[in-house]
């Protein structure tokens, strides 16, 4: 037991229990800020692992992002401050299937990799990062370029009314 | 360092990610979920990197900042679409969506 397995487990606890928090709890303002401690502590998690560069992504655009979103989306569809009571169906099926595949996925991996030591990894600062990125993955990287791109025209024509919405004409035929 | 303590960390959040997805009513948590199983692909991603080292360098690792720009893609384009039906019918209840075809909505 070192210095980062005990790290390892604490962070891996942390961020499982505020997981658990997420989906269990009845105020949707605290399962967004649950989510936040859950992705801090695996950002934590990146970086004891050795990924520097991933970790800080991950507190930027998820930590940042992401879960700004998220609560500005619970702001705009109004929803309650305090406990929300119908927020849940019925647990059983998902908690055979959401425990199943957790309980299997977790067996088969420990079954696959056991108690093995491995060597701590070297640090993948943002120079390997990036000679890895523009090297071998220059193409997926301009296709997620257009991706976003995409993704951010489809968000506003989305969430605009007014701009490919059907006349009212068309909407009579 | 044991790997294997974040491989089980990272299959006990999908396994929590997936009973959110289908414990959860609300479309904003159902959302909250898949980001919890994004992260737990992610994070078995990065401990990759640790168990099959590549020559090459952090392949895992490249995998994860793709899939991170793919669920902020993602996020955005769904939070779009649960505003646009919180705007038709001031409801964000997934199981109440009418799936069968409805002229008068266009």
């Amino acid at each position: 037991m070192t210095v980062a397995d005990a790290l390892l487990l604490a962070l891996g606890a942390i961020a499982v229990g505020s997981g658990a928090l997420v989906v269990t709890s009845t105020q949707i303002v605290r399962a967004g800020l649950y989510l936040v401690v859950s992705l801090g502590a695996m950002a934590g998690l990146y970086l004891v692992l050795g990924a520097e560069l991933v970790a800080w992504v991950q507190v930027l655009v998820y930590v940042g992002a992401v879960v700004v979103l998220l609560l500005f989306a619970v702001m705009l569809t109004r929803a309650p401050i305090g406990p929300s009571p119908d927020l849940d169906r019925p647990a059983w099926p998902a908690l055979i299937v959401g425990g199943g595949v957790g309980v299997g996925l977790a067996a088969l991996l420990v079954d696959a990799f056991r108690w093995t030591i491995y060597a701590m990894p070297v640090p993948g600062t943002t120079d390997r990062m990036g000679a890895e990125l523009f090297g071998s993955w220059v193409l997926p990287f301009e296709v997620l370029s257009i991706l976003l791109l995409s993704a951010l025209v489809g968000a506003i024509v989305l969430s605009r009314p007014d701009i490919g919405a059907p006349k009212k004409t068309e909407v009579e035929v | 360092m044991h790997a294997v303590i974040p491989y089980v960390t990272a299959a006990l959040l999908f396994g929590l990610g997936v009973y959110g997805v289908l414990r959860r009513r609300n479309a904003i948590l159902v959302l909250m979920a898949v980001e919890l199983m994004l992260n737990a692909v992610n994070l078995l991603l990065v401990t990759a990197d640790v168990t099959l080292p590549t020559p090459g360098g952090h392949r895992g690792g490249a995998f994860a900042l793709f899939v991170i720009v793919l669920a902020a893609a993602e996020v955005g384009v769904g939070l779009a679409i649960v505003l646009q039906y919180y705007r038709m019918r001031s409801a964000v209840n997934v199981d109440e969506v009418a799936l069968h075809h409805e002229p008068e909505a266009g």
